[in-house]
């Protein structure tokens, strides 16, 4: 990468892998259950998580000189919850059917563990950019594994795709349903994704046997 | 000998190989090791696993037959061509070659897809494990087919048997280390994931579905109603099934799970055979009894109305919720699995009186799942652990406080 230098990239390249937030550090997981049933939902959750995420961890870095430490996780709350403000208004103006599907859980991105965790972790001890790299790498290795689970409960449960029926008509019974396929009804709900989400983490540690605790 | 033989010889040719727990596996099921035990200290006892779980196959074989019997015997009786039987249990109308045939060749296929991919994937972990195969799936593969309704579409079988053998089993160690029963975690799949086709009123009776598809589809045959009496009483419908049916069998349902009298002669068996825990069986009988009973009295009370959805189970009579439904085939051979169930005697009967009683429970409050016994297993499962580790600490403060006041 020409653009980042090496230590720069792996700000972004190590949240995609090795040390998922999701899959290694079981953070995040209420979110990735409740609105993964469908992939759009799933990918709505994840860019509102990294704007969230890239623009906090750039404030608190830029005020971490300032902030004193005994009122630091107040004040990581008024930052990330001004931003959650504006992610759900923005949501409700332009995208107000969305908004309705993703509920209280876009007000809730105030109480996801990962946001907190990078700027005590990160944010408040680095510097802007790389700050800025770390927000947006975390919260890509939460979207990717919002958008597996998300692609594989829809696909499976309800047979479409962003709301395209790419396996044929349920009712009508084209496609594979003229065959006798059926749409997996439990995939629709919240303990399936539990489970896919075990399996990704399944297949990421068999084959990454470093991973694996004790 | 000639077959022994030659297994040895295989066994011995691919010993340490990464091929050798599917040869020692065969070898060993068909024929008892000299060796019941391997190393270390265990204790030495003259059936291993394997027998211990033919024991069980050998009380549910019976079930099984009676299943392809009931099997044509509610298709043929659906579709009007014979009458229903009235004379006991030894009808000639029940017991006949027709019956027979048409349940054999529905229920082998299911029969086989339940071993052939839970076994193969049971042999596929082995190899990857370098264990040797467990022999869980013995008794899995034969509970299976007995507790899904016989026009169960069999691509839905390949994917549950999967599921529940690899999330179920595998995830967790294999044989002895899963938390839940592998057969019902398999069912529990399929209810949730396919429920129109393992409850409502069509899939219980051999050929239901396809002449509702007929009708829609502008056919004029009569539909054929395969309710259960679950079903039916879920929702007030008048039951026309006699005590003697229910108790024989006669009725629709599950393919293995209707003869109450077949399951009460397995549950002997296994109680005589010390495979089966009496305490289970009997404290979960009197758990369903003590809800049921309850129910009795809360309609005998004028509480609940024939207005109200719970009416038509409530009203049941508490000990007629034993004959019907999955409930007594649960009890017997579910409820009782050593390795999910509670370990202590005293655990067993908590674990017991809380199945009967939750699946009581469940069937009457939620019409939707009238099977009230396959969740109230897999919950009661889930709490065995902690049943049994409050009854180890009693024990252990109860002999402490003995042994402080000797010396005080």
């Amino acid at each position: 990468m020409g653009l980042l230098s090496k230590k720069d990239s792996k700000l972004i390249m190590d949240p995609l892998a090795d040390n998922n937030p999701i899959t290694i550090q079981v953070l995040g997981i209420c979110s990735a259950l409740a609105i993964t049933a469908q992939l759009k939902p799933s990918i709505v959750m994840a860019i509102s998580v990294m704007f969230v995420m890239g623009v906090g961890n750039v404030v608190i870095s830029l005020m971490r000189n300032i902030i004193p430490s005994k009122i630091r996780i107040i004040v990581q709350l008024v930052v990330v919850a001004t931003l959650v403000i504006i992610v759900d208004q923005v949501l409700k103006a332009y995208a107000y059917s969305l908004s309705k599907e993703l509920s209280v859980f876009i007000g809730l991105i105030i109480t996801n563990c990962i946001i907190m965790g990078r700027f005590e972790a990160f944010a408040l001890a680095n510097g802007t950019w790389r700050s800025f790299l770390d927000g947006i790498g975390n919260a890509l290795g939460y979207g990717v594994i919002l958008i597996i689970v998300g692609f594989f409960r829809e696909l499976l449960g309800s047979g479409t795709l962003f709301g395209f029926k790419v396996l044929g008509d349920s009712v009508e019974k084209t496609g594979l349903y003229a065959i006798g396929y059926e749409n997996n009804g439990f995939m629709v709900l919240p303990p399936m994704a539990l489970i896919v989400v075990g399996i990704i983490i399944w297949v990421q540690r068999s084959r990454n046997k470093e991973l694996i605790e004790d | 000998m000639g077959l022994k033989q030659n297994l040895h010889n295989i066994r011995e040719k691919y010993k340490g190989t990464k091929m050798a727990p599917a040869f020692n596996a065969l070898h060993t099921f068909l024929y008892t090791p000299n060796d019941t035990t391997h190393g270390g200290t265990h204790i030495k006892a003259a059936d291993d696993l394997k027998r211990t779980m033919n024991t069980v196959i050998m009380a549910l074989i019976p079930c099984l037959i009676f299943g392809m019997f009931n099997a044509g015997y509610q298709h043929y009786l659906a579709v009007g061509e014979i009458e229903a039987v009235t004379s006991g249990f030894f009808s000639s109308e029940f017991w006949t070659l027709q019956n027979f045939t048409l349940g054999f060749w529905k229920i082998l296929p299911i029969l086989l897809i339940s071993y052939g991919v839970g076994l193969g994937i049971e042999f596929l972990f082995a190899v990857i494990k370098g264990h040797e195969v467990e022999e869980g799936y013995l008794v899995t593969g034969m509970l299976v087919p007995l507790i899904v309704p016989i026009d169960i579409p069999l691509w839905m079988l390949v994917v549950a048997v999967a599921f529940g053998v690899v999330i179920g089993k595998e995830v967790f160690g294999g044989t002895g280390m899963n938390i839940l029963n592998p057969a019902l975690t398999i069912r529990a799949f399929l209810f949730f994931a396919y429920p129109t086709w393992m409850s409502g009123d069509k899939v219980w009776v051999e050929g239901a579905t396809e002449r509702a598809k007929e009708i829609i589809a502008g056919s004029n045959a009569d539909a054929i109603s395969g309710e259960t009496i679950l079903g039916g009483l879920a929702q007030s419908h008048p039951i026309d099934y006699s005590v003697a049916d229910m108790f024989f069998g006669f009725i629709p349902g599950s393919i293995g799970e209707t003869s109450t009298l077949l399951i009460l002669l397995g549950g002997l068996f296994l109680i005589f055979t010390k495979i089966g825990s009496w305490r289970i069986m009997l404290s979960s009988v009197i758990g369903a009894l003590v809800m049921g009973y309850i129910f009795n009295l809360v309609v005998a009370a004028g509480w609940i109305t024939e207005t109200s959805n719970f009416y038509g189970l409530m009203n049941t009579e508490f000990w007629h919720h034993l004959l019907i439904g999955g409930m007594a085939f649960g009890i017997v051979y579910m409820a009782t699995d050593p390795v999910t169930a509670s370990q202590t005697n005293k655990g067993k009967w908590i674990y017991g009186f809380l199945i009967g009683f939750i699946s009581i429970m469940i069937r009457v409050f939620n019409p939707a799942y009238p099977e009230g016994v396959m969740l109230a297993i897999l919950l009661m499962n889930v709490f065995a652990p902690t049943i049994d580790h409050y009854v180890v600490q009693g024990n252990v403060k109860r002999r402490l406080k003995r042994g402080k006041l000797k010396t005080a």
